[in-house]
């Protein structure tokens, strides 16, 4: 079993040096083919240990070798899968299998096509890091590495202004949030001796709720960040600057999920402090509803679904929050596909539009790209939340949990968004493969992306329906690990109402979407388009702007006045008065150097005599 | 009855006459004169001190330094008599190609 373990995660790393070694040359479809296929390998590894697991097999626990001996700090580098890395292993293997088959078809006339393919196995690696490690600190190592993966992709088209602001903005933000992170650590080191997870779960039973709370609040911290909660979400929207294929491995199925994982890591010392969990649930809650109203009126096609991540991604902390630690894994996992193939559905439509993404000028493209139009539709209702789709499964428990644990405003907040999720995703739909052709008035000619691009989506497609029938499985496994969450009596007399009115609101989302469209081109009209409302949510609730005014426009102002006084009047007076004596000096004493053998051998002897006086004198005084 | 204190005032004597030629002389043969009156008034002082302490090492150093001497005069004259047909003079003032 080790032999699989090291190569799930290992072949990722050699797949990206491959890569990185044709780096700078040109387009070489070998670097494609070979990371794709070491991925693969190790998606058929962590498959092999996802079986093993579910066969009752036992948890494979390695310790590759000591990485940090200093005193009482040992951590070894270890890994471990059992049911809950070896399920994040699947789903993070599997959607980059697929966007690995993908992307050599989206960056075929790319420059940096080897490039690319090495920093997303390289990101790949890191995911793997961060799901299997044994530790907080390995973990905190993945957790970095694929926040550096995310810059080099956000910003892989370098040369775009935009695009290396928005990688800056990512990596920045997430800089924040992991100090707190690192702080969590430390209070943990500090108060456990230890960072490896069993050692301190088996722990946290007898540790004071005080400590166990600032543990758990600086821990989310982190997570807020990777996963862009509010108030740290800015980034997540404009981090898709980056590659379609980026957006959809990266930003929607693996890396912003690490926060939740890391809750659902942590649920051990989580279900200890429910305050916690509890804002945590409320933070989850208002993001979800938060991000799903800036999405009702984005016209990037990639910003919206950005946003219902953002959504989702609430949904799912809401699940963490209130102690379902399950039923977030399962969201995590079924939202994985059907939100990977949402975006890469985008990403045909971006290829076939030259990189166009307002869905204002297109429209009626179900009649060139019929595959993508149905692969988009099916992510669509999944995302929505229709029976018999992925989503409808694990959103319907998220929705009960909240119901069941008595959060009724929490259920109506998830509820509404529930609707509005709908309305937005069919929003893009009809806007996009539906209506009239705008896309003529523009010029544009789209076209099907190549066949392997579909054939690359299709499990994807497959997965976002049926995978919500493996529920009871998914329960069964996840949970030799996980806690149970235990639903009340009353929940099951009730059930059936809730999935009907659930359902009832995404599907009147949906209608609204469809119908508004039919009847008016464009879904809103320019009335409701001046409304206070509507641009308050196109301005992004004008959170950019705050954080421009309250925190960038005062830090330039402080870093250009201390440029001004501190660093031009003090230090580079300093720097400049030291190099202009040593240049004066210079300019005096070059008279010496006539080049006169006689003057040399003058300044010899007085250079001799005056290092004589010196000698006599120091020993005299010595003496 | 000579003392040591007659040979160190001789060498210290010589050593400055040999400075000041090096100081003054512009003519190249004489800088040489004057660089081996002080390699010898070393010389001097060296044997002299190794025969008061009764220690040959002294007196082994004087020859080192003759036998370098020797040398290091036999490329010197070697490269000033080339100078002096080349350029048919030896004033030190004239060589100048080291000006900064």
């Amino acid at each position: 079993m080790e032999l699989f373990l090291y190569t799930a995660l290992f072949a990722p790393l050699a797949g990206s040096l491959f890569a990185g070694i044709f780096g700078a040359s040109p387009k070489n479809i070998i670097t494609g083919l070979v990371t794709s296929s070491l991925i693969f390998l190790s998606f058929v590894s962590s498959l092999f240990l996802f079986v093993h697991l579910y066969n009752g097999g036992e948890i494979v626990h390695v310790e590759m070798m000591d990485w940090i001996m200093a005193g009482d700090l040992s951590v070894p580098f270890g890994f471990v899968v059992d049911n809950v890395s070896s399920t994040m292993m699947l789903v993070v293997t599997l959607v980059s299998t697929v966007v690995h088959i993908y992307s050599m078809g989206y960056m075929e006339h790319d420059k940096g096509f080897n490039r690319f393919f090495s920093y997303l196995s390289a990101f790949v690696f890191s995911m793997m890091v961060l799901v299997m490690s044994d530790n907080f600190l390995g973990l905190f190592i993945g957790w970095e590495g694929v926040g550096l993966c995310s810059w080099l992709l956000i910003g892989f088209w370098y040369h775009k202004e935009s695009a290396t602001w928005a990688a800056n903005e990512a990596f920045i933000m997430n800089r924040i949030a992991d100090l707190g992170m690192l702080i969590g650590i430390f209070l943990i080191y500090w108060n456990f001796g230890s960072l490896q997870y069993d050692e301190v779960f088996s722990q946290v039973a007898e540790t004071d709720t005080t400590i166990l709370t600032w543990i758990g609040i600086f821990l989310f911290i982190g997570a807020m960040g990777k996963s862009a909660q509010f108030p740290l979400h800015t980034w997540l929207a404009d981090a898709m600057e980056g590659p379609t294929p980026v957006s959809a491995l990266i930003h929607a199925a693996t890396m912003v999920t690490a926060g939740v994982y890391l809750v659902i890591r942590a649920n051990e010392l989580y279900s200890l402090i429910p305050e916690v969990g509890y804002f945590i649930a409320s933070l989850g809650a208002f993001v979800a509803f938060f991000a799903a109203t800036m999405a009702l009126v984005n016209r990037d096609i990639k910003r919206v679904i950005a946003y219902s991540t953002l959504s989702q991604l609430g949904y799912m902390f809401v699940a963490g929050g209130l102690g379902a630690y399950w039923i977030a894994l399962f969201h995590l996992a079924t939202h994985a596909f059907f939100k990977a193939l949402l975006f890469l559905g985008a990403g045909n439509v971006m290829h076939a539009m030259d990189d166009e993404l307002n869905i204002m000028k297109m429209g009626g493209m179900r009649k060139v790209m019929g595959w993508t139009a149905i692969l988009m539709i099916v992510a669509s209702l999944a995302l929505a939340g229709i029976y018999p789709f992925a989503g409808f499964f694990s959103k319907d428990k998220i929705l009960e949990v909240a119901f069941d644990s008595n959060h009724y405003i929490l259920w109506g907040v998830l509820w509404v968004t529930a609707g509005l999720t709908a309305f937005y995703s069919f929003r893009v739909v009809m806007l996009v493969f539906f209506g009239k052709e705008r896309y003529k008035d523009f010029g544009f000619h789209p076209h099907e992306a190549h066949k392997f691009m579909l054939w690359a989506m299709s499990p994807l497609a497959v997965l976002a329906i049926i995978a919500g029938f493996f529920e009871h499985q998914f329960y069964n496994f996840v949970t030799g690990v996980l806690p149970h969450y235990n639903f009340s009596e009353e929940i099951h007399h009730v059930v059936g109402q809730l999935i009907l009115v659930t359902t009832g609101i995404a599907l009147t989302g949906i209608g609204i979407a469809v119908f508004s469209n039919m009847y008016r081109e464009g879904v809103f009209s320019t009335v409701l388009q001046n409304n206070f409302i509507y641009r308050f949510l196109d301005n992004q609730w004008y959170i950019p702007k705050i954080y421009d005014e309250v925190f960038a426009k005062p830090y330039i102002e402080l870093s250009t006045l201390l440029w001004n006084r501190v660093d031009v009047k003090i230090v580079d007076a300093t720097v400049d008065g030291i190099a202009k004596f040593l240049h004066t000096t210079g300019e005096k004493t070059r008279g010496m150097q006539s080049g006169n053998l006689s003057h040399m051998l003058r300044w010899v002897v007085a250079g001799f005599t005056l290092l004589l006086v010196l000698a006599v004198v120091y020993t005299y005084y010595s003496i | 009855m000579i003392t040591l204190e007659d040979y160190i005032v001789l060498a210290t004597l010589l050593f400055m006459i040999g400075l000041y030629g090096v100081i003054v002389r512009t003519n190249l043969l004489m800088l040489f004169f004057a660089t081996e009156i002080m390699l010898n008034s070393v010389n001097i002082a060296l044997v002299a001190i190794s025969n008061y302490y009764e220690d040959l090492t002294g007196q082994m150093f004087a020859f080192f330094i003759i036998a370098i001497a020797a040398s290091e005069v036999a490329i010197g004259l070697g490269l000033l008599i080339l100078w002096y047909k080349r350029h048919g003079n030896i004033d030190l003032n004239t060589l100048k190609s080291m000006k900064g």
